[in-house]
């Protein structure tokens, strides 16, 4: 490939950032100084292109925004043609290609601040700071909807810092946030406790959450204690074969939305001639109103060490990448603390438990994207293109991350398959947990965790609701409005009343809720998630938006038919999950809610 | 000496009701070519991986939930497929609506020619729906990039990077409605990687690429493809023997194109070959 700079320099900072991540550079050949040596021998140029996600991140945590400068230098490093870098670079928002404040406030615009006065706070947020763009941005649902309104304060520098303000009011203070460390802290100032997160936390029979509140994030013991590295040692006495069919037999299937049975997922990859196979651990939660899988790694990281360990050795994957949203700083600490003491300790690495196994995980942060959670289009962020969903077949069971068979499983998949192993899949099965997020007008809002089969109204008797309850938003953004309070908790239950559980969003709106404005946040949320790739949704989602503004002035026949065909055609021609399902939430506010009529 | 390739089996997919039989690893807007099926397509390119990006080219496989790209999904033993659905109609419609309410069509080709025929009406989104519309980029004087022609197929961009050129001076930007094709930072394309190969005008299928000739000649209103001749024939600069056509207009060269069924360099020229006319 032909690299071509325009001579722009990193300052030194920059160049510290990079170096910080990827060492100092070898030679000339891959950005340092040049040497008589250097001139004498001709290095091959290796892409290292995996590494431009965590490099761009690098430069960003430190100095708050990539200059041109910073990008040419980490495209020498890493040998990727600038113009790719900045295609990549420009994809994610998290990252600013133009100067900005180092501290950055992100004020959460979604669905269930919404529905919880988030209006208030960006309004009072724009008095004091002017326009967004730079010093503030509205932001996509930060996952605090337990606590809505949320927002969270990013500040570059060494080490980076994050501040949660949930809920955020009135006193929401702009200046500095924590006092100077500079030892990274395994919390993240202004958050509260995660049990705060879990009504039951503490409840006798709880299975997915026994250990969140009651058990030490932060230790190892503890979590071996509370009855950690069990479910693993029975891996090993069942051996990979023994492990997928228990999976199989238990009948899980995957909880990041789409409901694939997560034993046939397995199986598929394990049986794959081709090497090595990957594991990646989908943690983008980024679904609005989803906030169950970042209670689970901040209150019980090493649960997912754990699943993730059981699951590659069930499926042959020497390497896992553990693939997390960038808005979660909490959860990152906390998993990267996990990942450390577990290598410490031998529980990952080489010869895992003295059993032979050799599994490590990567942890890779996004950068504000929600697409990165379509499950080919995080092999795209990972490899460091665009996170573009790749079309499919081939599946990723055959074709994955760096073109291998791959296993993607969200995080609440993995951690359910702990209970299969410890009780055995007849038992896991006879009572089997699902996790729901409950926001918006309820008394107590959270992560609960309910065996399937319970009905919608069961589930809101436990959280209380506050208002006359109008409709519930079942599986978020790319779920549906309904109002039967029946509809039972499942997979199929869901289905038949034309709903989805998607990944667990329960948003109960009230009466009190301006049901126009959130359908057009819903729009817009589309707009500016949707990747761009292809015509229906890159398009079809600024129509819809487009359409939807025009309603909330005006009531047109001629609208509706719009935004009808236009869903069809997004539901039916787009190449992925985003664009079809674009339309669902919509769709069903109109038709079931009767808003434009 | 034409090298033998392994034999392939044959399978049967079918087409709108008839059985077609095309060579396993076939896509099925192979087999519908087989079966003299005209299916509209725009981010196709014959001499690239399709990226099944634009999505005019879907039909209705039988048991599927979503729609097909006919470009790019294999066809599979046993396949039917319908190409003449009312959902695949409905949906090229629309797919044809929201491009040509959004960007500049008028010198892609067959364009108008779909619109009419699955009556496609880009208007009813009104006259406030978000465009593309930006200046043309003339920053050279060899080929000019008009990017509210441009559809987003991402072909300049394969065709620049790992499946022709390997310059890499392109890539796609941005993300969503705000994505375009971009040099880093936005730079000059005097500035970028690029060397003016011009295989990125070769394979864009809008205009939203042409060469400056094309595009001074059309601001003139002096461009008209019926008064032009095409002849094939060898460049002339080194020994490779690229194939080049010359497109000829009132004695004087316009543009300069290469026969994609070249087995040597499939439609894909360099600068001299492609710009290097003058001296004729």
């Amino acid at each position: 490939m032909d690299l071509r700079f325009r001579g722009a320099e990193p300052s030194e900072e920059e160049r510290a950032a990079v170096d910080a991540l990827l060492g100092p550079p070898a030679s000339a050949w891959d950005g340092g100084g040049r040497s008589e040596a250097d001139l004498r021998v001709a290095v091959r140029a290796e892409s290292q292109r995996d590494m431009l996600l965590p490099a761009l991140h690098a430069v960003n945590d430190r100095v708050g925004w990539i200059s041109e400068g910073a990008l040419d230098y980490i495209c020498r490093r890493l040998t990727v043609p600038p113009a790719e870098a900045y295609g990549v670079a420009t994809f994610y928002s998290l990252f600013s290609m133009e100067p900005r404040p180092k501290r950055v406030l992100h004020v959460c615009t979604d669905l269930a601040c919404q529905a919880k006065g988030g209006e208030d706070v960006r309004r009072q947020v724009e008095e004091r700071l002017g326009p967004p763009g730079t010093s503030w941005h509205e932001s996509p649902c930060l996952g605090l909807c337990e606590r809505a309104p949320a927002a969270l304060a990013l500040e570059a520098g060494t080490p980076p810092k994050a501040q949660v303000y949930a809920p955020a009011n009135a006193s929401l203070t702009l200046g500095s946030p924590t006092p100077n460390g500079t030892t990274p802290s395994l919390d993240v100032a202004g958050d509260a406790p995660v049990a705060a997160a879990v009504p039951q936390a503490g409840q006798d029979g709880l299975t997915l959450l026994r250990r969140v509140g009651t058990t030490d994030p932060a230790s190892l013991d503890d979590y071996r204690a509370a009855g950690g590295y069990t479910a693993l040692r029975r891996a090993f006495e069942l051996g990979p074969a023994g492990v997928i069919r228990e999976v199989l037999e238990s009948g899980l299937v995957g909880r990041g939305g789409a409901a694939f049975p997560t034993g046939r997922k397995w199986d598929a990859t394990a049986r794959q001639p081709d090497h090595p196979h990957y594991l990646v651990c989908n943690a983008d939660e980024s679904e609005p109103g989803t906030f169950k899988d970042r209670v689970i790694m901040e209150g019980d990281p090493y649960a997912l060490v754990e699943a993730m360990t059981i699951a590659a050795y069930a499926t042959g994957c020497a390497k896992g990448y553990l693939y997390i949203r960038g808005e979660y700083p909490r959860a990152t600490a906390r998993l990267q603390h996990a990942i450390a003491t577990a290598r410490a300790r031998g529980l990952l690495g080489d010869d895992i438990l003295g059993k032979g196994l050799s599994f490590d995980i990567e942890l890779r942060r996004g950068a504000g994207a929600y697409i990165c959670g379509e499950e080919t289009a995080i092999f795209n962020s990972i490899e460091g293109q665009r996170g573009e969903p790749r079309s499919k077949p081939p599946f990723p069971v055959e074709k994955g991350l760096f073109g291998k068979p791959t296993v993607v499983n969200n995080v609440e998949t993995l951690v359910n398959v702990l209970p299969i192993l410890e009780r055995g899949a007849r038992a896991y099965a006879a009572a089997e947990p699902k996790l729901f997020c409950v926001s918006g007008a309820v008394e107590r809002p959270g992560v609960y965790e309910l065996t399937f089969g319970a009905t919608l109204r069961e589930l809101l008797d436990l959280t209380g609701t506050t208002g006359t309850t109008r409709a519930v938003l079942l599986g978020g953004a790319a779920g549906a409005f309904v109002t039967d309070l029946d509809i039972p908790l499942t997979f199929e239950g869901t289905r038949n009343a034309g709903a989805t559980l998607g990944s667990g969003v329960v948003l109960v709106i009230d009466d009190t809720v301006d049901m126009k404005r959130l359908l057009l946040r819903i729009a817009e949320f589309f707009r500016d998630e949707s990747c761009g790739q292809c015509v229906p949704c890159r398009v079809g989602t600024v129509r819809q938006e487009e359409a939807l503004h025009r309603l909330s002035r005006r009531v047109s026949d001629d609208d509706l038919v719009l935004l009808r065909e236009v869903g069809q055609t997004m539901r039916d021609a787009s190449i992925c999950g985003l664009g079809q399902t674009a339309w669902n939430a919509v769709e069903s506010a109109i038709d079931r809610l009767g808003v434009f009529r | 000496m034409i090298p033998l390739q392994p034999p392939r089996r044959l399978i049967d997919v079918q087409i709108d009701g008839e059985d077609v039989r095309v060579p396993e690893g076939s896509t099925i807007l192979d087999a519908c070519h087989a079966a003299g099926k005209d299916i509209p397509t725009l981010c196709y390119g014959d001499t690239l991986t399709p990226k099944n990006a634009c999505r005019v080219c879907v039909v209705e496989v039988e048991g599927a939930r979503t729609l097909a790209p006919a470009c790019s999904r294999k066809a599979e033993a046993g396949m039917k497929v319908g190409t003449d659905t009312e959902r695949a109609r409905q949906s090229r419609k629309v797919v044809l609506e929201l491009l040509g309410s959004s960007v500049d069509l008028s010198t892609t080709p067959r364009a108008a020619e779909w619109t009419e025929e699955y009556g496609a009406d880009p208007a009813r989104f009104g006259d406030d729906a978000a465009t593309v519309e930006q200046p043309a980029k003339v920053d050279n004087d060899l080929y000019v990039r008009d990017y509210s022609k441009c559809i987003l197929c991402y072909k300049c961009v394969d065709a620049c990077g790992d499946q022709w050129q390997n310059t890499f001076a392109i890539a796609v930007a941005g993300r969503g409605f705000d994505a375009t094709i971009s040099t880093e930072f936005e730079a000059p394309l005097t500035d970028s990687a690029c060397v003016y190969c011009g295989n990125c005008v070769e394979v864009c299928p809008t205009g939203a690429l042409s060469f400056k000739t094309e595009f001074d000649m059309r601001a003139e209103g002096t461009w008209d493809e019926s008064r032009q001749s095409e002849t094939t024939t060898v460049c002339s600069y080194c020994g490779v023997g690229c194939n080049l056509t010359l497109h000829v207009q009132d004695n004087k060269i316009v543009k300069v194109s290469s026969p994609h069924d070249n087995p040597v360099t499939k439609g894909n020229l360099c600068v001299k070959g492609r710009f290097g006319y003058g001296y004729v």
